[in-house]
């Protein structure tokens, strides 16, 4: 620690993050490393990866301090005239800058970049920064001096005090204030000799939502330092960070920051000479999305197979092994060392009244800037899909948003100027949930996006209650059935019906929200339903079985020349026709598997 | 490794500020660029270069920023280097040598002192990006 630190003239941030991963960032710092050798700038110039930059749609990314110049979707081969034009002549390149969808001009500073500019960082805060896997570079930027402020400062009424007054909510799904969790879990008794827990949620499994992964791997750290907060704020000494396997990065970058605070003192026995102990251990889920569920987590944890029980007692009274547990989301976690070191007034000016601070999305689906985003509580949908996100590709129309993964709802276009904040989006019939966007264009079927979802969480059902395990078999039933033109217009009370007594009787959060895709698809779009039950059409044609496949004989004939390709993918021999001649679909015998519509290079192939 | 201390989590934290300031562009008393254009790494640009690295790092100099651009237009000038001291006109020096470099990071960028007999003229025009 003694030597002076090495100097370095710039320092090329990679983005290690899964999404940049996937694309190969390892293989561009290879090739970054392998060039600067080349050039004999290996003194001058420092490759640092980093965790998830957020903008993962143009990735891999490359940020360069100083100058914050950002360069986007490279490749191995771009590397060598960037290393020679950039960082030995500083000339920067153009070409492997971000350019707006229909502009020209390239924006070389991130900061000035649409997709960054409307963001507030809090739980993302090092994002970019650091690397993750160098305990001393989350230091550098202030890390553990929360902690170190809460052991030796504070006392556990004062730290709580400090949550409740921020107005920090869970950022799990439900929104419970996190400070008056916190001091339930404190006054609860413990019936072994006052040992409590505590436990982060890192099972994140709404398709499309990734901000948990995110912070683990951008910034473990964070989450640890706020673990070690809670845990003197409710007198727990043994903590647990429950991680799905298939999350194999974030797991690996956890257990080596772990190792790292154990080294220094962080975490273990006398933190920071305070005499407070705490330690952390990993378990790894097996990717059952219930596991998501606090009960059904803790008896994951405990070695019994993952089903829910029913609440009340809570876990924050009788939680791993019946002891009061105190349950946070990663994200909420990382949330918790900023406010004790910037103060609960600072963070509850950010925000809403009732939804204080920051909330990270996963913007993905129908958007042209896919990526992780962070922003204040109570912007409008409108502004993180056409600020933020940059709207929808190919000048296409936007139609709903799915906020809340499976467990939350559609929220359509009439009412993009929503507020996001917990209380709007419940109000709209779908919810916060863990954060994730799956934004939806005019080319959805909004009853096939119902029966997608339901399809999901009727595979992730436990089956230990039967609403859960039988209602939502016979909803999605219902909902294929509309899908394949055979529903009746007795479908949709019984659909609602059935919705209406999941919601109210199922034993866990997974059951008891299952439906809301259903009921907000239904209180929006049921033109949509009706379409499919009464006329048997799919407006978006998405629901094959309702459409017709027939060849338009002009375009066959004038743009394809008859090309036979359709009539030589058709399964069934529904084509008729030669090479060179009009082609016709025998309607009797065509399965609607829609292949010939696929492979028409002319667009001679229409739906009815 | 040893158990850390309030006082060590200080001491991580200024042994990195270079690196900090680095990163999130903090305020920073100069901004050093090379003229790395071809002309500039044929008369020896890449030894001012090696040169300032090796004396910030040595002292320990952690607020200034050290960079590089093109060709200045003045290639027989070569190697040069512009100082830009904060809030003020930028200095371009010409003819550099790795001693003179030093002698203008020790007299100028620390002393705020302009090593006139170097020095081309005040206030050139802008060749870097930001």
């Amino acid at each position: 620690m003694e030597e002076k630190e090495k100097a370095y003239r710039l320092h090329l941030m990679v983005c290690a993050g899964t999404g940049c991963v996937s694309n190969h960032a390892f293989e561009i710092k290879g090739a970054l490393e392998k060039e600067i050798k080349k050039q004999s700038l290996e003194n001058e110039v420092l490759v640092v990866t980093t965790g998830c930059n957020g903008f993962c749609e143009r990735g891999p990314l490359l940020v360069v301090q100083p100058g914050n110049i950002f360069y986007q979707q490279l490749t191995e081969k771009d590397i060598p005239h960037l290393v020679e034009e950039h960082f030995l002549k500083g000339r920067p390149v153009q070409k492997l800058m971000y350019t707006p969808p229909k502009e020209k001009t390239p924006i070389p500073v991130l900061s000035d970049i649409d997709f960054f500019k409307g963001q507030v960082l809090i739980a993302l805060r090092n994002r970019g920064l650091i690397d993750p896997e160098k305990i001393e570079e989350y230091i550098a930027r202030d890390g553990y001096t929360a902690m170190a402020k809460a052991l030796n400062e504070m006392t556990p009424e004062g730290i709580i005090e400090e949550i409740k007054k921020s107005g920090l909510r869970g950022r799990g799904g439900a929104g419970f204030p996190t400070g008056v969790k916190w001091e339930y879990v404190r006054n609860a008794p413990s019936t072994n000799g006052g040992v409590k827990y505590l436990v982060c949620n890192g099972d994140e499994g709404d398709p499309g939502a990734f901000m948990d992964r995110s912070i683990l791997e951008a910034d473990p750290h964070s989450v640890i330092e706020g673990m070690v907060i809670g845990a003197k704020a409710i007198g727990a000494s043994e903590g647990f960070v429950y991680v799905r396997n298939e999350y194999p990065l974030a797991l690996s970058r956890l257990n080596l920051a772990l190792k790292q605070a154990r080294e220094y003192g962080l975490l273990g026995k006398d933190i920071l000479g305070s005499g407070f102990n705490f330690d952390i251990k990993v378990h790894r889920g097996a990717g059952a999305f219930v596991c998501g569920e606090e009960t059904a987590l803790l008896h994951s944890l405990e070695g019994r197979l993952g089903e829910p029980r029913p609440r009340p007692p809570y876990p924050a009274e009788k939680g791993l092994r019946d002891q009061p547990t105190c349950i946070n989301n990663v994200e909420t976690w990382a949330n918790v060392p900023v406010i004790i070191s910037r103060g609960a007034n600072w963070y509850s000016s950010i925000g809403t009244k009732t939804s204080k601070g920051t909330k990270v999305f996963s913007l993905v689906g129908k958007i042209n800037n896919t990526g992780l985003v962070e922003v204040p509580m109570g912007i409008s949908l409108k502004e993180i899909i056409y600020n933020i996100g940059g709207g929808i590709p190919e000048g296409k129309e936007f139609k709903a948003v799915q906020t809340g993964g499976p467990s939350g709802g559609c929220i359509p276009k009439e009412k993009i100027d929503l507020p996001i904040d917990f209380e709007s989006l419940t109000e709209a019939g779908s919810m916060m949930g863990s954060g994730g966007m799956v934004v939806m264009d005019e080319d959805t079927c909004m009853v096939d996006v119902a029966r997608y979802f339901l399809s999901f969480t009727q595979d992730e059902s436990c089956g230990k209650c039967t609403p859960c395990r039988e209602g939502t078999k016979a909803m999605l039933s219902i909902l294929t059935r509309i899908t394949e033109g055979k529903g009746t217009e007795g479908d949709l009370v019984l659909l609602r019906d059935l919705a209406e007594s999941i919601k109210d009787s199922a034993l866990c959060g997974l059951g008891n929200t299952a439906p809301n895709p259903v009921l907000t698809t239904m209180q929006y779009f049921m033109e949509e339903y009706e379409t499919h039950i009464k006329d048997k059409k799919c407006p978006a044609r998405v629901c094959r079985q309702l459409n017709t496949y027939i060849v338009d004989e002009n375009t066959c004939v004038k743009d394809g020349r008859g090309c036979d390709l359709c009539k030589r993918n058709c399964a069934t021999d529904a084509i008729l026709g030669e090479k060179g001649k009009a082609h016709r679909v025998v309607q009797e015998k065509c399965i609607k598997c829609g292949v010939c519509y696929d492979v028409c290079n002319f667009n001679a192939v229409k739906i009815e | 490794m040893p158990k850390l201390t309030v006082e060590d989590l200080k001491k991580i934290r200024e042994k990195t500020r270079r690196t900090t300031m680095l990163r999130e562009g903090g305020e920073h008393r100069a901004k050093i660029t090379v003229h790395m254009g071809t002309c500039g790494i044929a008369s020896g640009a890449r030894d001012i270069m090696n040169a300032l690295i090796k004396e910030i790092e040595a002292r320990d100099i952690t607020d200034v920023i050290l960079t590089n651009s093109g060709c200045a237009g003045l290639c027989s000038r070569e190697p040069m280097a512009t100082v830009e001291m904060a809030g003020k006109a930028p200095v371009k020096y010409v003819d550099l040598t790795a001693e003179k470099i030093k002698e203008v990071l020790e007299k100028h960028v620390l002393g705020g002192k302009i090593v006139e007999s170097y020095a081309l003229g005040i206030g050139s025009e802008k060749t870097d990006l930001s």
